[in-house]
């Protein structure tokens, strides 16, 4: 893949998960939620993690939008953009495998 | 939701107010396991004068003192050296790490760590392993690290961390020999599997100041590696990680160093000593407690060194009144002293420093002279 123009969007039967050496896990002394990767981290606010506890591998992409479409009473489309772009720009940075 | 609902801690903490505000946890720790390493690399930033094999901590220190590191608040641990395989202890520290619920990250020149280690590494919990490399092809590599074969093992090892699952990042460290081969050792790094490469230009302390005339690249080198890094970034998006900045003595502002003396990060010696950076023993009439004597809380909270240059109140002018002092902290304090004589100073890698100029005199030292190995 070369720099594309526009993210691609992610196949709705993609099974997004975190690789190894990516995990998530909330940290008292840190204040909140935060994704450890190699030699970087990022603090997770809460909705990032209800999208990163939903990537097991096992889920697929149009599952995770419907569940959260369902957990949170939101616009169906709405959600599968928005969730799309965290996912996309979260496997740019090789945070999660699709 | 966008994508900077996931900010980096690293942005994050820099943005808070240093002063005024509790004493925040560490959040990651440099394990210097042992001053010893197979290979004599020019540009080492380890100190001249090493820590000796009687000196070094045992297993069960380092386990307590990794613990200590969980309950403080830390993160990530990494276990690094000198070369941390030439500990036969290894895999037990790191599964000590592990326990602790630490995210384990290996520092390794891959020199001496065997296939089978690697695999009770791997056993033992560990996250993620940095192998460095010093050029794309072997002879130059070689010549580099001053270890004839050192190329060949470190390629082997880093397919060895693929074939395990492991995540592999190359730490390319650049000087004046290889800065104009980046993208041959980006593309290196793409064929050995890796999902990240650090563009790590040398940092003068320790050993390094020996070969600074040596190693030093020049300005025309250092916009064509910029150029080129962010060339590589277009073509290689959504494959590899390229993380790099600015060489020190080209920059216009200094780095925040360390994140800020005291703020996010402790480095324990070989010896237990706990220092805030890594150089931070160059400078003069420093108290380092040891995790011998105190637990690392305690080091953290209440050692004069960490102590030394928390906040902002040490600082002189121009970093005094500066809106960018709890941004960068006024720099490196140790490269402040190697420069000006005094550690207090203003990093003069800062345009505003009244030393700055200086700076343009040393990199215009530039000397093609053989280089001095660290034996």
């Amino acid at each position: 893949m070369t720099a594309p123009a526009a993210p691609e969007s992610i196949p709705p039967e993609a099974r997004p998960r975190l690789p190894r050496g990516v995990r998530l896990t909330h940290s008292e002394a840190q204040g909140g939620w935060v994704l450890l990767a190699p030699e970087r981290m990022f603090r997770a606010d809460a909705i990032a993690v209800a999208v990163l506890e939903r990537c097991t591998g096992e889920a697929t992409f149009e599952a995770i939008v419907d569940d959260l479409a369902a957990t949170y009473a939101a616009p169906r489309e709405r959600i599968a953009a928005d969730v799309g772009t965290l996912l996309r720009s979260l496997a740019d940075k090789r945070l999660l495998e699709l | 939701m966008t994508s900077e609902d996931t900010a980096t801690v690293m942005a994050d903490t820099a943005r808070a107010p240093a002063r005024a505000t509790p004493l925040h946890a560490p959040i990651g720790l440099l394990a210097e396991l042992t001053h010893r390493c197979p290979l004599g690399c020019p540009y080492c930033s380890n100190p001249v004068a090493l820590e000796g094999r009687a000196d070094e901590l045992d297993t069960n220190t380092w386990a307590r003192v990794l613990q200590e590191a969980a309950a403080l608040g830390v993160l990530q641990v990494h276990l690094s050296g000198g070369e941390p395989a030439a500990r036969r202890d290894l895999p037990a520290i790191t599964a000590a790490a592990h326990a602790a619920g630490l995210y384990t990250n290996l520092i390794t020149s891959g020199v001496g760590l065997t296939a089978t280690t690697l695999e009770a590494l791997a056993e033992a919990g560990l996250d993620h392993v940095q192998v460095s490399i010093q050029d794309f092809a072997p002879q130059s590599a070689d010549h580099i690290a001053g270890y004839k074969g050192a190329f060949a093992r470190k390629t082997a090892l880093a397919a060895d961390v693929i074939r395990l699952g492991l995540p592999l990042t190359i730490n390319a460290v650049m000087h004046r020999a290889n800065i104009d081969h980046i993208e041959a050792m980006v593309d290196l790094a793409l064929a050995l599997g890796a999902s990240r490469v650090e563009i790590a230009h040398v940092q003068y302390y320790g050993w390094a100041l020996k070969n600074r005339a040596q190693l030093m690249p020049t300005r025309e080198q250092v916009s064509r590696a910029a150029a080129a890094v962010d060339a590589l970034r277009q073509r290689h998006h959504g494959r590899i990680v390229i993380d790099a900045v600015i060489p020190d003595y080209y920059a216009r502002y200094p780095k925040a160093c360390v994140g800020g003396w005291g703020r996010r990060s402790l480095n324990v010696t070989p010896s237990g000593r706990v220092l805030p950076c890594h150089a931070a023993e160059t400078i003069p009439g420093m108290t380092f407690w040891s995790v011998r004597e105190h637990s690392l809380a305690e080091i953290w909270a209440h050692s004069p060194a960490f102590n030394a240059f928390r906040g902002t109140d040490w600082m002189q002018e121009p970093c005094r009144s500066c809106p960018r002092r709890e941004q960068d902290f006024g720099g490196c304090r140790c490269q402040a002293l190697a420069l000006t004589g005094d550690a207090r100073a203003t990093d003069p890698v800062c345009h505003l420093s009244p030393h700055h100029a200086r700076l343009a005199e040393l990199v215009a030292e530039q000397e093609n002279t053989p280089y001095s190995y660290r034996r």
